[in-house]
């Protein structure tokens, strides 16, 4: 087949005619180009950052997550090596595209589905995804029921997903040794086909359990050889979940009252000797709990006229009636 | 040849077009999946004008944000159907609108025979006139080399 005679408006210059490098050459070449078609390309790394604004992202991460500094440095060192992979592609270097695909492990609660959100954003911004779109799923939206319906589900998802982030939480769940017939497999067999062939397109980010997740990658290790990043959520400490809390109520304004943070302080020491702590999450739900009885407090008083600052604050009993105080300490 | 002077079938968008690369196919999806349309891929080794309905490859694909699951689609099918006529079409489920879109051929046999006007003469002088596939006399499946 000759040249053809006319252009499309964004289209690569010079795609061969013959189509054999597929979709993915043109948006792995236009993604990042794309935002500024005339501009010379990048020499300092103050330039790519200026063009892709990613450092905004990063201030956002570092001020609006507590604690998390392991993840916070591990993901600057991932944003790092993606700018510094922008300089060498300016420079002629091979920029192969890198293994982008992570494993987030941690207890519930640490922050993990917030994390995957910035990360979309970031290499959105950088360029490494087109979209940067996040697709939430667990086993029930990968796995089929009966024999033949968990290719399709799967493929459907996952074109869903391409071109943005992939976040399959509680992934250890995909793969259930006890049952040998488990349609897991064949999901976990697609994906790590796309995860492998398709990098450029869809970005997998795996979730769950420390301890589950070490056991899913032990009977799977074609799927941990396939992961380049591994990183661990720690436990929040007692002052960043004050923290947390703290931003909490100023996000749906409310505040402490006077000796309410105390006792909040007070309910945190002892709910983190029990079972089932789900660290942010669990702040969450006391909260949520605090307000409700601050909600039948002001109930109960019919006559009293209740201004802003009343309606906003939770004194030291809405915490102090909790059932953690109710159970003599061991 | 007055019925199919360039040895090729003009049907749907960009048919007078030499063939879309990959790369302006993806372009294509991704101006259809911007405007909010659902993707679908048919195929056929009928196309008679009047066919309108082909086969469908798989179901119409909704809430896709990017062409390149599209692309491992139309892939797929090409490798199943590589003598056989492919078509993409968008399908707008705008209210008012919810009809195609977009259609273009993505995939054609290597040797495109056209067809044939078949005059018939009835009462007397009148004519009548219809055409007719060279390769549909073969069945289906046969139809375009091998």
């Amino acid at each position: 087949m000759s040249t053809p005679l006319y252009s499309i408006p964004g289209a690569p210059l010079g795609a061969d005619p013959g189509g054999a490098s597929g979709p993915a050459s043109p948006a792995g070449g236009t993604g990042p180009a794309g935002a500024a078609p005339a501009a010379p390309p990048p020499r300092t790394v103050a330039e790519v950052l200026a063009s892709s604004q990613v450092e905004a992202v990063m201030d956002e991460l570092d001020t609006d997550l507590v604690g998390l500094a392991p993840v916070k440095a591990r993901i600057r060192d991932i944003a790092a090596m993606l700018v510094v992979d922008r300089l060498r592609a300016a420079h002629g270097l091979s920029a192969h595209a890198p293994s982008l695909h992570m494993c987030f492990t941690g207890n519930p609660g640490t922050g993990k589905t917030t994390v995957a959100l910035r990360i979309a954003q970031i290499l959105h911004r950088l360029g490494y995804v087109r979209r940067g779109h996040v697709v939430s799923v667990t086993r029930d939206d990968l796995v089929g029921q009966y024999i033949g319906h968990t290719a399709p589900k799967t493929k459907e998802v996952l074109r869903k997903a391409m071109g943005g982030v992939l976040f399959i939480d509680e992934a250890y769940w995909l793969y259930r040794p006890d049952n040998e017939r488990d349609y897991g497999q064949e999901a976990i067999e697609i994906l790590l086909q796309v995860m492998e062939n398709q990098r450029d397109d869809l970005v997998v980010i795996l979730a769950g359990y420390k301890d589950r997740m070490d056991t899913f990658f032990g009977s799977n290790p074609g799927m941990s050889s396939r992961i380049a990043h591994h990183i661990d959520f720690p436990d929040y400490s007692g002052a960043e979940l004050l923290r947390i809390a703290d931003r909490m109520l100023a996000a749906s304004e409310y505040r402490f009252g006077e000796g309410a943070r105390d006792a909040f302080e007070a309910y945190l020491d002892r709910r983190l000797e029990q079972p089932h702590f789900a660290n942010a999450r669990s702040v969450r739900n006391a909260l949520d709990r605090a307000r409700l009885r601050q909600a039948s407090r002001l109930y109960a008083d019919r006559t009293r006229e209740l201004d802003a600052r009343t309606l906003s604050t939770i004194e030291p009993p809405d915490i102090l009636a909790s059932r953690v105080f109710a159970t003599p300490r061991p | 040849m007055m019925t199919n002077p360039t040895g090729r079938i003009t049907q749907g968008q960009f048919s007078f077009l030499p063939d879309l690369t990959d790369a302006e196919i993806a372009l294509q999806l991704d101006y259809g999946l911007r405007r909010g349309f659902a993707w679908s891929i048919e195929y056929t080794d009928d196309p008679h004008p009047r066919n309108t309905y082909w086969e469908m490859y798989g179901m119409p694909m909704f809430d896709l944000q990017d062409p390149a699951g599209l692309m491992v689609e139309l892939r797929a099918c090409r490798a199943s159907f590589p003598q056989h006529y492919i078509r993409l079409m968008a399908f707008d489920s705008t209210r008012g609108v919810e009809s195609i879109a977009m259609s273009f051929i993505v995939n054609r046999p290597a040797r495109e025979p056209g067809f044939m006007l078949e005059r018939q003469e009835v009462d007397g002088r009148s004519m009548r006139a219809t055409i007719r596939g060279y390769a549909a006399e073969r069945p289906e499946g046969e139809r375009y080399g091998d």
